[in-house]
């Protein structure tokens, strides 16, 4: 574990500050990518700031037949959010905490945050909710093994096994490592847009039993609830947007600037969801399994490149 | 080791006093079990702590040499879950299974009988006294399962449970014998170097993988795991999936100890044996719609998770990396603890479960979290501790594998590792998804049928069990540092001749002890900023908008894993009738889905079928008569003096 | 009196108790056959040690005594007609015991025995006195006389034991008595199960009890 020094208490504060406050603005700029390309002028990119403080406001309404595992769901989906932001790296400014193995503890964070929320959507007792659980289940259930291939296509590249170290020793600059570092995004592309329910695998617009998976698991919230459950999602779009982000930003020699080019990265990572958003279609339901697949090959791939 | 002997006679004779009392035997029982427990539990603690090895050495002459007795750090480490589980087993079963129910006297005996034979056979260092401790294991469980023997199911379970165990201890003879023959003695003790790659090492390691691997439940000689943790009480089910089936771990480690130079391809074995085991488990476990035969193809799923532990670690004893070694055992040994806390909470909270609803069917519950609260956040938190999620103990000993397999991920030519990342993730997924759907089944939603409705919760007698063993996961998963110089020497028993790590700076086990402090301080503040708007629960659930919800329409058990039974059925094989509808408005129809296991209803069930028709064939021979015997006597006496004579 | 003697008065005995068609008649010469097995240690000279005094005494007491007592208390008891009828008629049966004893003095010159051993005759009584015993076994119906047929049996068992009475005295003696003992209990009780099962005690009626 890296002990901090005073020199860079201030680069902790920059992180901490990032994650608390920047998430609200990813899903913000991901409508009004949308919104443009659509001919409209959509809602202004601060807006869900705006949602959440009205949401802080607003009384929550529970059904009779939950309990309190109802709550657990977003209060389980933001607090391991925000742990496993500690862990991860934005751009080359550094991370607050890093040791040996920490990759495994951010994916299983994720793993709780997920199982949190499906025990809050079973609890309303609802066919509806069920159906998304049950879905959520068996989608993650093949998204997993495409991050951990990834994990350990980076961590025998570069001989260790500490996220940070991971994810931002090995540049695009080697040759060898380009193939493989290619694939390893495509992979983790294909969970990034799994895990935020984002088309082609999920509609975050739409309403219709046929094609939720995520939005199901929410409808029940309400308030303060669901203040969180909004905040959790988009700091969910902030930490696996900062994993994808990384191997691809350069590392420039002042603090500042790598602060700024993370900014830009993470700008262009909404910029191209929301236009991928705008051009497909979502995928039918049984296409799903075939697309997470992939992901899984591809990492897979990724991986046998750099053993032989 | 005087403390610990005591102990076991006071187990052994626990349920004695219950014979000839009225009322309260089963206090007395529980409270001379506790006593016991606490004694033994000291001893093991004193061991584990660095104390001196005690030893026992029994008189020679029926043994034909000395019989030996050793409270050594793996002893140690193995009679924590015996003593404390055994313990709570019988604090529970005071409320659980009170003199109303039948064979309740019988059931305290022979539990306290079952304690001090586990008790007994974690210290045997000597071939005798390890199978006497076996067999009265074996018998005393068997005698256990048959509790409600009225139920033709709980007779077919413990007869499958007593051919089984009897067949692997048949290897074990075997693989004792071997033993001997090549150290010269029956005592426990190291093989000479060299002797594990000869075609005897490897019948020696293939007879103690059988004959171990039946009791352990290794796939596919899991056979009768499933139907005997489901006929069994819960507390004995408890008990058998915590502590029992561990034997079989116990076995496979001192046989570890014994070598001191494994080959490569046992740690292969061991592993590939583990993934299957794993994946294969938790994929049935899907399947199941009763509550304990879930939790029984769980346990075998966990058995794999200790298996992969265990050839990583002989991986890496046998290539020379004693980090991969220490890593692996370490992950493997405290995975075995971590279990049988964890697997008999969720055992005695499903009792809890069946006691208050009379039923083991899943589709049957519902709704139970707000009849039984404190039942529910005991199976809550089992659940979470058993899928390996943060900041539990099942993670911690996860963590050590995960970290042993990526360290193997530059070495070998072969990609044991990879084999190991996907199992464990895969693993991981769908224990989540299956844990997800029976707290979910169980105690979410509304209740299914009227019996779930009456549901009341458990008496304190069953309750405290279930807050101890939780509090020891939440215990070992928010401080390891505690136990890592316990597990340190441990391992060092197993890799005698290697240098061997200390594991704390290795695993960095402070900081995820600091991160899970992080977690839970960060969800206590969330909560305390929900609670303050909180206007009560009037409202039926909104669902965007149905009117008229009931509980029959909520997602079941088996719907909630039917995707995943669909992607897996190329292992799993479910079978399932009816379900066909036809047209706009269809009438009723009836829907049938099951799955069977694989090993026992598709492949030995058939195969004994097959066989005993083909017997029919002979028939003839048997005529019934006592002359004809006496003539086939007689036949084979003239054979043997006419061949001897040739 | 020479060992001989009471040999060949041994195996003449088996001959006669195959031929003879009356429950009664087989117990005496069972009986007979008996004390004559009691009395061969002590031809054979060796009454010299105190303990094969005693065996002796316990063989005379046990097959002379105190088991025909129980087979006739048990005779009177189940008021079983005198007559026994065979599977094997009683000419077949006495060609089968000649055969079986001249099979016996065949297999005795031809079987690797302890060099020295002065009865040359015990080694073919002890085995036709077996296969009387269980010829009787194969082809009596009548459970009693099936008993009468086990005590042979062990008879002939005993005779092998003669050969070792010296090496290991004790071990053999207590085997075999306490062996004929069980036996003759079991078979009493199963006996007396036949009657009340199907108020008859022909075996026959066990073939009932087949799956």
């Amino acid at each position: 574990m890296s002990l901090p020094s005073l020199t860079v208490s201030t680069q902790w504060v920059l992180h901490l500050l990032t994650l608390l406050l920047l998430p609200p603005l990813i899903p913000g700029l991901i409508n009004k990518v949308k919104a443009v390309m659509a001919g409209r002028s959509g809602p202004p990119v601060l807006q869900l700031y705006y949602d959440l403080a009205k949401l802080a406001r607003k009384q929550a309404v529970f059904s009779r037949t939950t309990t309190w595992v109802f709550l657990a769901g977003p209060v389980g989906t933001v607090a391991a959010g925000l742990v496993a932001g500690l862990l991860v790296p934005f751009g080359h400014t550094g991370t607050p905490l890093s040791f040996e193995g920490d990759v495994i503890l951010f994916a299983y964070l994720f793993g709780l945050a997920r199982f949190l929320t499906v025990l809050s959507a079973l609890d309303t007792g609802s066919s509806f909710e069920g159906m998304g659980a049950a879905r959520e289940v068996a989608f993650s259930a093949l998204a997993e093994p495409a991050l951990f291939l990834g994990f350990a296509a980076l961590a025998k590249a570069s001989s260790s096994l500490s996220l940070s170290t991971m994810l931002l020793g090995s540049g695009l600059g080697s040759g060898r490592m380009a193939g493989p570092l290619i694939l390893v995004l495509v992979g983790w592309a294909i969970v990034f847009l799994a895990e935020n329910a984002r088309i082609p695998v999920d509609d975050p617009n739409t309403h219709l039993e046929l094609t939720m998976i995520h939005e199901v698991m929410v409808l029940d919230h309400s308030g303060r609830p669901f203040a969180l459950v909004l905040y959790g999602a988009s700091l969910k779009l902030l930490v696996l947007g900062a994993l994808l982000m990384d191997p691809v930003l350069p590392r420039a020699p002042q603090a500042w600037q790598n602060w700024l080019l993370f900014g830009a990265g993470l700008g262009a990572l909404a910029v191209a969801v929301g236009l991928v958003e705008s051009m497909s279609a979502r995928f039918r339901m049984t296409k799903v399994p075939q697309f997470l697949i992939a992901g899984i090959l591809a990492s897979a791939f990724a991986f046998l490149l750099l053993l032989v | 080791m005087s403390l610990y002997l005591i102990a076991v006679a006071l187990l052994m004779c626990s349920g004695v006093p219950g014979l000839f009392l009225r009322r309260r035997g089963g206090e007395v029982a529980a409270g001379l079990m506790s006593l016991g427990a606490l004694m033994g539990l000291t001893a093991a603690v004193r061991v584990l702590a660095g104390g001196p090895v005690a030893t026992l050495v029994l008189p020679p002459a029926p043994l034909a040499s000395a019989g030996l007795l050793t409270l050594d750090p793996l002893a140690a480490l193995f009679a924590l879950p015996v003593f404390l589980l055994t313990a709570c087993a019988a604090v529970y079963g005071i409320g659980y299974w009170d003199n109303h129910q039948e064979h309740a006297r019988t059931l305290r005996l022979v539990l306290g009988l079952l304690a001090a034979s586990l008790a007994f056979l974690v210290v045997a260092t000597h071939a005798l006294p390890f199978l006497l401790g076996w067999e009265g294991m074996t018998i005393s469980a068997f005698l256990l399962v048959l509790t409600e023997d009225r139920l033709p199911e709980v007779r077919r379970a413990a007869w499958l449970y007593l051919v089984c165990t009897h067949t692997g201890t048949l290897a074990l003879f075997g693989a004792f014998a071997l033993l001997s023959a090549a150290t010269g003695q029956w005592t426990f003790s190291a093989l000479p170097l060299g002797f594990a790659a000869t075609g005897r090492g490897t019948a020696l390691f293939l007879l103690c993988l059988f004959g171990f691997g039946f009791k352990a439940g290794i796939m596919p000689l899991h056979l009768w795991l499933p139907s005997t943790h489901a006929a069994a009480p819960s507390h004995v089910s408890a008990v058998m999936s915590g502590v029992m089936i561990k034997m079989g771990i116990l076995g496979l480690v001192r046989l570890l100890c014994w070598i001191p130079d494994p080959p490569f391809w046992w740690g292969a074995v061991l592993m590939g044996l583990g993934a299957l085991s794993g994946v294969l488990g938790v994929a049935f476990a899907l399947g199941q719609h009763d509550l304990k035969r879930l939790l029984a193809y769980h346990s075998i799923e966990n058995i794999g998770i200790i298996l992969l532990g265990l050839g990583l670690g002989v991986l890496g004893k046998s290539t020379g990396h004693p980090v991969i070694q220490v890593l692996g055992f370490a992950g493997a040994l405290l995975h075995v603890l971590n279990h049988s806390l964890f697997k008999g909470l969720l055992f005695l909270a499903a009792g809890s479960v069946i006691h208050a609803t009379g039923t083991r069917d899943l589709e049957r519950m519902g709704g139970l979290g707000q009849r039984m609260p404190w039942t529910s956040g005991a199976f809550l938190l089992g659940s979470w501790a058993i899928s390996g999620l943060p900041p539990l103990n099942g993670f911690v000993s996860e963590w050590f594998i995960y970290l042993g397999s990526f360290r193997t991920l530059g070495l070998f030519r072969w990609p044991w590792s990879l084999l190991v990342l996907t199992a464990l993730a895969l693993i991981g997924a769908l224990a989540l998804a299956c844990f997800a759907k029976a707290h979910g089944a169980v105690f979410l939603g509304a209740p299914r049928s009227e019996a779930a409705g009456g549901a009341h919760e458990a008496p304190r007698s069953m309750r405290v069990p279930m807050g101890i063993l939780a509090a020891g996961c939440a215990l070992i998963g928010l401080a390891p540092m505690l136990l890592a110089p316990a597990l340190d020497r441990v391992v060092a028993a197993l890799g005698e001749g290697t240098r061997v790590q200390p594991l704390a700076p290795l695993a960095h086990l402070p900081s995820l002890s600091l991160l899970a402090l992080v977690l839970l301080g960060l969800a206590f503040l969330l909560w305390r900023w929900l609670r303050p708007l909180d206007p009560g629960r009037t409202m039926p659930t909104w669902d965007c908008g149905y009117a008229v919800s009931s509980p029959r329409m909520q997602y079941t058990a088996s719907s909630f894993a039917d995707g995943l039974v669909a992607g897996l059925r190329w292992a799993l094989w479910p079978r399932s009738r009816g379900g066909k509808v036809a047209g706009c408005f269809p009438a009723d129809h009836p829907f049938e889905s099951h799955v069977p296991d694989l090993v026992l209803d598709r492949i030995t069930d058939p195969a004994f079928q097959s066989l005993s028709m083909g017997a029919v064939l002979l028939r003839f021979l048997q005529g019934g008569k006592v002359h004809i015997y006496l003539l086939y006597v007689l036949l084979t006496l003239l054979t043997l003096l006419l061949w001897m004579v040739a | 009196m020479s060992p001989d003697l009471l040999i060949a008065l041994t195996i003449l005995s088996n001959f006669v108790l195959v031929a003879t068609s009356r429950v009664n008649k087989a117990i005496q010469i069972a009986v007979v056959q008996g004390i004559l097995l009691g009395l061969i240690p002590l031809a054979m000279g060796l009454g010299r040690h105190p303990h094969i005094l005693l065996m002796v005494a316990a063989t005379i007491a046990v097959k002379g005594w105190l088991i025909p007592f129980l087979l006739r208390r048990a005779l009177r008891e189940v008021h079983i007609p005198r007559e026994v009828d065979p599977y094997v008629g009683y000419t077949v049966s006495l060609m089968l015991c000649a055969l079986g004893t001249g099979l016996s003095l065949i297999l005795a010159h031809m079987l690797p025995l302890k060099g020295g051993t002065k009865e040359i005759l015990l080694v073919p009584a002890a085995l036709s006195t077996l296969f009387t015993g269980f010829l009787m076994l194969v082809s009596r119906r009548k459970a009693l006389t099936q008993v009468v047929g086990y005590l042979i049996l062990e008879n002939g068992i005993y005779l092998f034991g003669l050969l070792l009475v010296e090496d290991m005295p004790l071990l053999v003696e207590t085997g075999i008595l306490l062996d004929l003992f069980v036996g003759v209990f079991v078979m009493g009780i199963v006996i007396n199960h036949i009657r009340t099962a199907f108020d008859s005690t022909d075996t026959r009626h066990l073939a009932e009890l087949r799956d």
